[in-house]
């Protein structure tokens, strides 16, 4: 649920990232909280279990510039991949406004990437949402693995079985090494900011409210 | 879903919270969607990460109406945590938001939930006037 606050000038956005377990999604979160610590005041949280495996979410507040005069703030959170932890899944994703679907390109993982997006089309569906309205990218990520000749699934396949018919932007990570993760955040928090704005525009009150406070 | 507060608004809530629970004794006081987006702070600055207590304490409440579904009950409508120092104090207000009262061992908890019931009424009422947009809902008030 994106929340705008006109007082405090600022819209509050939640972005989750999504996908199977072993996938990368804390990786990914791990490496931004690691390139921007300068900018970013908060820690990063993590719920893990004893084996470092995310129990139930990890979250990262991140600033965004400025968007009708304002402020954007990021709330990113991952959830856990492992199948049994559904319930916790379900949770993070209540209010989300754009989903960073981090898929393995690890071969042995494409049943497990075709599995973790249906499970999102369902828990969305159960918000009343839908995975083809909903802002949504794709990270294909361990590219790097391929220098290590480790059987990866290709671009090719990755889309016919995640992408065929969603049809929505895509990128090539390692989040090891930073590869596509700005890239795909960038791309995530631009499409949602844009789907907020378009819902918020439709009704002439509140774009009223928002030019009279927010300027 | 979208959610957009206006200024008076929040301005009033600000000041329910301030005359009657930090007037009481309480150090901070946030105000949470059920997202974990932080809505209102109120309280000096006494170095709480209050995006990351928004966040985990929105997901605290999530997880116990889990629990409450398992015992048969729809959902709790209030958390106490007890510490040493510090105590924290977790309600419901509507579907909409969580209202969190941080504490010291310096007040009663009796004291702390009258007072929270009081604002809760308070900001309970305000939920029903125009300061609160939802835009994909008909009427726009909530």
């Amino acid at each position: 649920m994106a929340f705008i606050n006109l007082k405090e000038k600022e819209i509050l956005c939640k972005i989750v990232y999504y996908g199977p377990a072993r996938s990368g999604k804390t990786t990914n979160l791990e490496y931004i909280h690691n390139s921007l610590q300068d900018r970013i005041k908060s820690k990063m949280v993590t719920i893990n279990t004893k084996g470092d495996r995310t129990l139930f979410f990890d979250f990262l507040p991140l600033d965004l510039g400025k968007v009708f005069g304002l402020s954007i703030r990021l709330q990113i959170y991952t959830v856990p991949g492992q199948v049994i932890y559904n319930a916790t899944r379900k949770l993070v994703l209540k209010g989300v406004d754009g989903v960073l679907f981090v898929a393995d390109s690890l071969r042995g993982r494409r049943l497990a990437n075709k599995e973790s997006l249906e499970d999102l089309a369902k828990n969305l569906d159960d918000y009343g949402l839908s995975l083809y309205k909903i802002p949504l990218v794709l990270q294909y990520n361990k590219r790097d693995l391929a220098n290590e000749d480790l059987p990866l699934l290709t671009v090719e396949s990755l889309e016919k079985d995640l992408n065929n018919k969603l049809q929505v932007p895509f990128f090539l990570a390692s989040a090891l090494y930073g590869d596509g993760v700005f890239e795909a955040l960038r791309t995530i928090a631009k499409i949602s900011i844009k789907h907020i704005s378009g819902k918020i525009f439709q009704e002439g009150i509140i774009k009223e409210k928002i030019y009279a406070n927010g300027k | 879903m979208i959610l957009v507060i206006d200024e008076e608004t929040v301005n009033r809530f600000k000041k329910y919270i301030e005359d009657i629970l930090i007037k009481s004794g309480a150090i901070k006081v946030l105000l949470v969607d059920m997202a974990g987006n932080l809505v209102v702070n109120v309280g000096p600055e006494v170095g709480l990460d209050v995006h990351s207590l928004a966040a985990l304490s929105a997901a605290n409440f999530g997880a116990t109406a889990e629990i409450a579904g398992i015992i048969g009950e729809q959902d709790f409508s209030l958390l106490f945590h007890k510490g040493k120092k510090n105590s924290i104090h977790l309600t419901k207000i509507q579907d909409l938001f969580v209202l969190i009262t941080i504490f010291n061992n310096r007040t009663s908890l009796g004291l702390m939930r009258l007072k929270i019931a009081h604002t809760k009424e308070k900001l309970f009422n305000e939920l029903n006037k125009d300061g609160i947009y939802q835009p994909e809902r008909k009427g726009n008030s909530v």
